[in-house]
């Protein structure tokens, strides 16, 4: 479904992503783990069409993808929830829905969507004309989560779904994830929670200065000695 | 002052506030979206009564398809002034566009003098707005009328496009954040330029009814109506609109009853405008509705 080949991205005068190749297919889900600043983000942010200093090849349903603009790209299908949540906080919820169905026309189906999205976060409909900034920090990534749902997306791309999330929720948005992903979109995941990631993934990858260091079955690479060693260390157990 | 000439200066303030305002819409929307002070803002003012001078010196045409036109097109070359002199910007740091806007002031006034010639041109105005009525004891022109209203509703117009409206949405968007936007399938240039495009429209609406009310035009005539445009969106908070229209008209208001109530003074309304852009800086720099910008990292 989406085919990274030898990506190399330049960011900053920086090497930041060197001769990364991967693979997501479709209904699975995939997760990429890696300490902090290993270049995660950037390879996201480089499929979505945001860095643009990026050679090697991206392909998205078969077509390639490297060069086109960010807004092109979701209309293909592959829909980004960037790292921090980044709802907009002057609009209301309803309004911040709004903009992940913004270039669909289908009225009908963007109503749907928006009744699934509530199902999934029955929180968010109590909040629906609430300003986005005055929601906990819980409610603002189920908002983002739902933000980039509502574009319908083929392949949804979940950077850092848990970061600051008391471990109760983080449980919560990985059982949602797996939701998700059951009824018919996949998942590229980006985590510094590699156990709780590679717990709900079929697929990982594991990032190390910019390298894929290890890849495998979640299962494996969670009982993986290196893994263990390198990632999960006190984690282990804890959430 | 007898409450005729206060009732005059009251409808005088509202006339020239509400041209303040139409300007000031100019300059906060671009501000709120690129953080950007748009300088040649001041000159589509101008071009705006150019175009219609021109339009209506070669076609013809009925006033009100005159004026249309003229707003159109003056709004296409606000599009094209993005196009040209900012979006290749966009990536550069932010002070690179400031001067290229500083730039494409100067090119524009320089050009108006080379093309349409340094002289004054008498503006064509069409006999109902000079038209002129006493309603009670107060002496009215049409036009002291017309350009409320008529500025009003474009204001109604903008703040339905802005609030109501997907395009709107995206506006809000973007003046936020525009990656996440751009994450959204927001199209962000398009919506700038549609951004653009709106401002100078109005722009060309406020140079157009400005040359009605002191008919001649010159290819600086954008100057101080523009710098006191942008005083007014200050005064309301620069990047909101309500906070550009109330700006607007309290400033037009203010320098009005500055000359109403101290006639000696009069010779100072232009200084009087620069004092309260520096007391407002001084005392309450984000304006009256203005909130903090957070700079993004």
């Amino acid at each position: 479904m989406l085919q990274l080949t030898d990506v190399n991205v330049h960011y900053g005068g920086i090497h930041a992503v060197k001769g990364v190749t991967m693979h997501v297919s479709p209904g699975s889900i995939v997760t990429l783990i890696g300490a902090n600043g290993a270049g995660k983000s950037t390879i996201l942010r480089a499929v979505s069409g945001l860095v643009r200093q990026c050679t090697g090849s991206i392909a998205f349903l078969g077509r390639p993808i490297l060069g086109l603009r960010p807004h092109d790209i979701v209309k293909r299908g592959l829909t980004m929830s960037p790292e921090g949540r980044r709802i907009f906080p002057n609009l209301t919820v309803k309004e911040n829905l709004a903009l992940g169905s913004y270039s669909r026309t289908d009225r009908a189906g963007v109503a749907d969507d928006e009744e699934r999205v509530f199902r999934l976060f029955p929180r968010l409909k109590e909040r629906i004309s609430q300003p986005g900034g005055t929601l906990s920090g819980g409610e603002q990534q189920m908002l983002a989560v739902a933000r980039a749902l509502m574009s319908r997306p083929k392949l949804l791309m979940l950077d850092e779904p848990s970061l600051g999330l008391a471990p109760v929720l983080t449980q919560e948005i990985f059982e949602i994830i797996t939701t998700i992903r059951n009824e018919g979109t996949t998942i590229l995941l980006i985590e510094q929670n590699a156990f709780g990631a590679l717990s709900i993934a079929d697929y990982g990858y594991v990032l190390e200065n910019g390298r894929i260091a290890l890849e495998g079955p979640g299962k494996e690479l969670l009982g993986s000695q290196a893994v263990q060693g390198a990632y999960l260390g006190a984690r282990v157990g804890v959430v | 002052m007898t409450w005729a000439v206060f009732a005059q200066n009251i409808v005088n303030g509202i006339s020239l506030g509400s041209l303040y305002a139409l300007v000031a819409i100019g300059y906060t929307m671009v501000y709120g979206i690129l953080r950007l002070i748009n300088f040649a803002h001041s000159d589509v003012f101008m071009l705006g009564a150019y175009m219609l001078f021109y339009i209506d010196f070669m076609f013809r045409l009925p006033w009100w398809l005159t004026f249309v036109l003229a707003a159109v097109l003056t709004g296409v070359l606000g599009i094209t002034i993005e196009r040209v002199a900012y979006r290749p910007l966009r990536q550069a740091p932010r002070i690179s566009s400031l001067i290229s806007a500083i730039g494409i002031s100067f090119f524009i006034q320089n050009l108006g003098l080379v093309v349409f010639g340094g002289r004054p041109k008498p503006f064509p105005v069409p006999q109902f707005f000079s038209q002129s009525y006493m309603v009670g004891s107060v002496y009215m022109a049409n036009i002291s009328w017309v350009v409320p209203v008529f500025s009003g509703l474009l204001m109604l117009g903008l703040t339905m496009l802005v609030y109501r409206t997907k395009v709107g949405l995206a506006m809000r968007a973007i003046s936020h954040d525009m990656d996440t936007s751009s994450l959204m399938s927001v199209n962000v240039d398009g919506i700038i330029a549609i951004t653009f495009g709106v401002g100078s429209a109005l722009a060309a609406a406020g140079g157009i009814m400005w040359a009605l009310k002191y008919p001649q035009i010159n290819p600086l005539m954008g100057t101080v109506p523009g710098i006191k445009a942008f005083i007014a969106a200050v005064l309301g908070g620069i990047g909101s609109i309500p906070g550009a229209m109330i700006g607007g008209m309290l400033l037009g208001m203010l320098e009005i009853m500055l000359v109403a109530l101290m006639p000696t003074l009069s010779g100072f309304r232009d200084a009087f405008a620069y004092l309260v852009l520096i007391v407002i800086l001084l005392a309450r720099p984000t304006g009256l509705l203005g909130r903090e910008f957070r700079e993004k990292v």
